[in-house]
């Protein structure tokens, strides 16, 4: 019996490995929601106009959950240029800010890119704002900062001070944050592509350029 | 205490101590597997080294390696608890081969990536409490089963 007891005590551990394991695995993996048909970025009604870059008719539309100060966001804020680049007017961009607690002035970041889309500007103050990551998310004082980049990318600074503290774009990030959550966002970025969301395994340049030509795909048999 | 029981101690502190890195690369794989190292969210300190280009071979998750390196390791220390020959010749590689990864990966985190993620910390540390339970193990033969 004794010479059998170690295949028995390796069998008993491997299983336990493997339950255990995937117990962890059905209950850490993301439950993400589809968006909704009266949630979709063409719907009318739909609160608060999202920030859409790229062409309005698209076949496509990847929408980014993301969190300014969050590093994943901007190395995909990056890769996010290249794919612009590559299907040029197939795909349109829509993005939602959903900054994290975890991130001291990840919320105040998302205030500034909306302070900014009150005068147009979003998308320059989200590329500033992730490219520029680095040195304002270790700063001690990021509005100075802010108000920086404000008026390299031509904002009047006086109203985009008073835009970030105004209750307007408090409402407006507030807005999106409920609808991430409503949608069992819990880390970022979190993408769409179609209103599916993308499985975190497929969040790489190869998973989510695979995810959109099989949009591409479904929409050109449709 | 006689030498072969001695053996037989380390032998089974080494497979308990297996179980320790068995159960933490578990847990970094399952993270690795949901994508909850590509994003933030959710480990904070853990995203920045297994969201990382070193943290996969081939596509595959390093913490995989680890999983599979700790079962084999446990599994090996268990039959030579149990007096297997060969286990005993094959535990030694095992654990050398686990040591220099662990440098490697060490190394990525001290000088690559400026980044420490406790949870690969704490597997280094088991497996270098292997390293230093075989280097105690006394050497000469005794009564084995082959």
């Amino acid at each position: 019996m004794k010479r059998y007891l170690p295949f028995v005590i390796v069998a008993l551990v491997a299983l336990a490995t493997i339950g255990s394991g995937a117990m962890l695995y059905r209950a850490r993996r993301p439950h993400v929601l589809s968006i909704p048909e009266n949630k979709t970025v063409s719907a009318k009604g739909d609160a608060g106009a999202p920030h859409i870059r790229g062409n309005p008719d698209a076949p496509v539309t990847l929408e980014e959950y993301g969190d300014f100060q969050c590093p994943p966001c901007g190395m995909f804020a990056t890769f996010l240029g290249q794919l612009e680049n590559e299907y040029d007017s197939r795909l349109r961009v829509v993005f939602r800010n959903f900054p994290l607690t975890m991130h001291e002035h990840a919320r105040e970041a998302a205030l500034a890119a909306e302070a900014a889309g009150l005068q147009g500007r979003f998308w320059e103050m989200h590329d500033v704002l992730y490219r520029e990551q680095e040195t304002w998310s270790k700063a001690p004082n990021v509005r100075e900062l802010f108000e920086s980049y404000a008026g390299t990318i031509g904002l009047d600074v006086d109203k985009f001070k008073k835009d970030m503290d105004g209750e307007q774009v408090k409402a407006r990030v507030e807005a999106d944050r409920q609808r991430g959550q409503s949608l069992g966002i819990q880390i970022t970025p979190t993408l769409f592509i179609n209103n599916q969301p993308l499985d975190p395994k497929d969040k790489n340049p190869e998973g989510i350029r695979a995810e959109i030509n099989a949009a591409l795909e479904k929409k050109s048999q449709t | 205490m006689t030498v072969s029981r001695f053996r037989t101690i380390i032998y089974i502190v080494a497979a308990i101590v297996s179980l320790a890195g068995l159960a933490d690369a578990t847990y970094l794989s399952v993270q690795a597997l949901t994508g909850e190292t590509l994003g933030c969210g959710g480990s904070p300190d853990c995203f920045r080294v297994l969201g990382s280009p070193y943290a996969r071979i081939g596509g595959i998750p390093v913490a995989l390696f680890g999983l599979v390196a700790y079962f084999t390791a446990f599994s090996f220390a268990t039959f030579a608890a149990f007096g297997y020959a060969r286990a005993r010749i094959f535990l030694i590689p095992t654990i050398g081969a686990m040591f220099l990864g662990t440098l490697w990966l060490l190394y990525v985190q001290a000088f690559l990536l400026h980044a420490y993620c406790r949870f690969c910390l704490f597997s280094a540390a088991t497996t270098f409490l292997l390293a230093g339970l075989v280097i105690a193990l006394p050497a000469g033969r005794d009564r084995s089963i082959s």
